[in-house]
């Protein structure tokens, strides 16, 4: 139990965290203004996981692309395949394509689930969301594949290789790691900027506190909720590409669990809070890495929904407080 | 004449209205014992006994969480853990005893093992009953997710990990008369040979089972309980203003849908005399929140024929598929068993759009799934949960 090692597993779950911090924002947005829990925002951080293999195999890999017809892909994947400049292109179209189709799908189920129950019972909305997250689950397993799909090059060799990038003071650090801290950190801002200082983000404010109000005030709901359900869609898309890269594989249902572990952070940062879900998920992650590390690797989910547990009992306005204005 | 007619029918129509009841009974009551002794003894359709077991222990556990979940409105997305938690209550329980006990085990672990679901209701309800609703959703989740994974992870060593209970090979003891009847009773008749099969057997104490636990909630439903249930679920507000104490309330509710499903669990683990994690997960909870919701909140008869629908019609085909009565491809047949979660989260999705209230509704609960006018459903979805937490907010920023 050196420093060292000590340091070591923080870095991981500020990693970890990172991934977390993104699905909690999907998470934190839509309770912010519809005050309902997307219980299947898990799976379309599965279904990003899935579209950016998909993405990833056919810009790259010869092979898939003349099995699925896709032949006069080849010239574009040369370029993709050559040199540096063509690996970061590729990477950050992966990430372009699976956010965009992952966040349309967003869109389209909050408009044929979501959007008839605006005016029903609370449960009505969460009974539709779990059904919909069933649906999404089974129907990858049926139409994809019901076992592990491995995250690699045609070669079988990983996509972003997770070398040591750096050795400071025996503290390990890989390129996947730093990839991954960073664009988190950098789209968090961003949202962040957006909702702060833009005039749809202030529409997004104003509808969280009060709908009817904003609406009265020429704001259209109707867009600003179909907006919160592209944007948090595709910040979990993100994730599920990353998930993907650095644990090397993507199953259908894999979702689940960070699922139920990303809205645990949004819940301790203080659901509706968009900093409190980034702080939430780096404050998760770390905690539940440590914990695998000195308590027991085999209970680290169960220490994650004990914090949840722990955290709704006695803070559930969560650490900074609740955004989301009660209607009484 | 006329007017002794009219003046009779006040007096007779309430006779003649029970008299119709308990012909209904008797008819039902006829059924219940015709039908799986006409298919136990039918050649070749002995199967279908089998479903009916599996079918009436998810009853079982579906009138448990109707009680929380129809009747209380709290909805509890773990509830497969109070099943865990009977099964292997009731068996680790048992195997210490059943030398002595030997065909009474079952029986008698019927009390520990409900005692050990309403023990651990008790237990997740005292803390976080105290949340909103979507909030008791996620954490009654993740409990079952704990159960399940320290179940998993052979916790104190007692529950032997993944590969279940009871361990090597060890047997969990039929009850008394089981094997007697099975050996005993047997006779050709016109459409092959009857025996008094351990299904069969199994088939009678679940449907007892299943009888009682009825009696219980109507009478229940009918109590101050069950009107502090609908009162609290309707306006939990108003209902706390009248003097109802929302916290006991719930804690009852919650405490005695996990009684129901302990005594569905140990029956469960006798009758496929092995029990794992694998049974528990969380995809087992949807199932059962499944049943009520298309069968209808609130509503016994909506649960039953939600069981059968949803536990039972997959299992019918594929049985018939396989005994060779329906002849299907054997495609078709992984095709209905792999894509029955489909049709239900599309079945979930629907049915909440266009029929919240399920099949069979309870006409209250229909009124209340579709509410007037958005004053009242405001109304009705405040908890005191957000009233004290918005009392406690503008005491800190007057």
């Amino acid at each position: 139990m050196s420093l060292s090692y000590l340091l070591e597993q923080t870095l991981n779950g500020i990693t970890l965290g990172g991934l977390y911090a993104l699905v909690a924002l999907g998470y934190t947005l839509v309770y912010g203004i519809l005050l309902m829990i997307n219980f299947a925002h898990s799976e379309l951080f599965m279904l990003g996981g899935y579209v950016g293999l998909g993405v990833l195999k056919l810009l790259s890999d010869p092979a898939v692309a003349e099995a699925t017809g896709l032949g006069f892909l080849e010239p574009i994947q040369t370029f993709f395949l050559s040199g540096t400049f063509g690996f970061v292109m590729l990477i950050a179209v992966t990430f372009a394509v699976s956010a965009v189709v992952v966040g349309i799908l967003g869109m389209f189920i909050e408009r044929f689930a979501y959007r008839p129950l605006r005016h029903a019972p609370r449960l009505a909305p969460l009974i539709s969301a779990i059904g919909v997250s069933i649906f999404l689950q089974n129907a990858v397993l049926l139409w994809i594949d019901s076992k592990q799909l491995p995250y690699t090059r045609a070669d079988g060799s990983a996509f972003v290789q997770a070398q040591t990038a750096f050795n400071v003071g025996g503290v390990e650090v890989s390129t996947m790691q730093i990839f991954i801290i960073a664009t988190s950190l950098i789209l968090l801002a961003l949202l962040d900027t957006f909702v702060s200082k833009t005039r749809i983000g202030r529409a997004m404010r104003a509808t969280s506190q009060d709908r009817e109000a904003a609406g009265l005030m020429g704001v259209d709901i109707n867009s600003v909720i179909a907006l919160a359900f592209f944007i948090g869609p595709a910040l979990g898309a993100i994730a599920g590409v990353f998930n993907g890269m650095y644990y090397g594989s993507v199953k259908f249902n894999m979702g689940f669990i960070p699922g139920i572990k990303s809205f645990t952070a949004a819940v301790i940062g203080g659901i509706g809070n968009l900093r409190g879900a980034m702080l939430g998920g780096f404050l998760l992650g770390i905690v539940e890495s440590l914990a695998s590390g000195f308590v027991s690797n085999a209970y680290r989910d169960v220490i994650a929904f004990i914090v949840l547990i722990l955290v709704l009992i006695f803070r559930p306005g969560g650490l900074l407080g609740e955004a989301v204005a009660e209607k009484v | 004449m006329e007017n002794t007619a009219t003046a009779n029918k006040p007096i007779n129509g309430p006779k003649a209205a029970t008299r119709k009841k308990w012909l209904l009974y008797a008819a039902l009551a006829a059924v219940l014992i015709i039908v799986p002794v006409v298919f136990q003894a039918a050649t070749g359709l002995g199967f279908l006994v089998r479903i009916l077991v599996v079918v009436g222990i998810w009853v079982l556990l579906a009138l448990g969480l109707n009680i929380v979940v129809g009747y209380a409105g709290l909805l509890d997305l773990g509830y497969i853990a109070f099943y865990a938690m009977g099964a292997y209550a009731g068996v680790l329980l048992g195997q210490s005893v059943s030398d002595v006990l030997g065909g009474a085990t079952y029986w008698a672990m019927l009390v520990p093992a409900a005692i050990a679901g309403a023990v651990t209701g008790l237990a997740l309800g005292f803390p976080v009953l105290r949340l909103r609703g979507d909030y008791l959703a996620i954490v009654t989740l993740g409990f079952g997710e704990i159960v399940r994974i320290c179940l998993n992870n052979n916790i104190f060593g007692l529950t032997n990990g993944a590969n279940g209970l009871p361990q090597g090979s060890d047997q969990l003891i039929p009850p008394f008369g089981a094997i007697w009847l099975q050996d005993n009773v047997r006779f050709e008749t016109p459409i092959g040979q009857f025996v008094f099969s351990q299904n069969l057997f199994w088939y009678f104490i679940v449907v007892a089972l299943c009888i009682g636990a009825i009696i219980i909630i109507k009478r229940l439903d009918d109590s101050r309980l069950g009107r502090a249930w609908v009162a609290m679920r309707e306006n939990e507000v108003a209902a706390a203003a009248c003097g109802v104490n929302i916290m006991t309330q719930k804690l009852w509710a919650f405490s005695l849908g996990a009684l129901s499903g302990g005594v569905a669990g140990i029956t469960f683990a006798y009758v496929q005399q092995f029990i794992s994690p694998e049974s528990f997960t969380f995809m087992e909870s949807v199932f059962v929140v499944c049943i009520i919701v298309l069968g209808g909140m609130g509503s016994i008869p909506g649960v039953i024929v939600g069981a059968l629908l949803i536990r039972g019609i997959p299992d019918l085909i594929q049985g018939l598929a396989v005994a060779g009565v329906l002849k299907l491809p054997g495609e078709a047949i992984s095709m209905i068993t792999g894509y029955r979660f489909l049709v239900f989260g599309l079945l979930m999705v629907v049915m909440m759009a266009v029929r919240p209230q399920g099949f069979i509704p309870s006409s209250r609960r229909a009124r209340e799934l579709n509410p007037d006018d958005d004053g009242i459903l405001a109304d009705e979805d405040q908890s005191l949960w957000d009233l004290e937490h918005r009392e406690q907010s503008s005491a800190h920023n007057p």
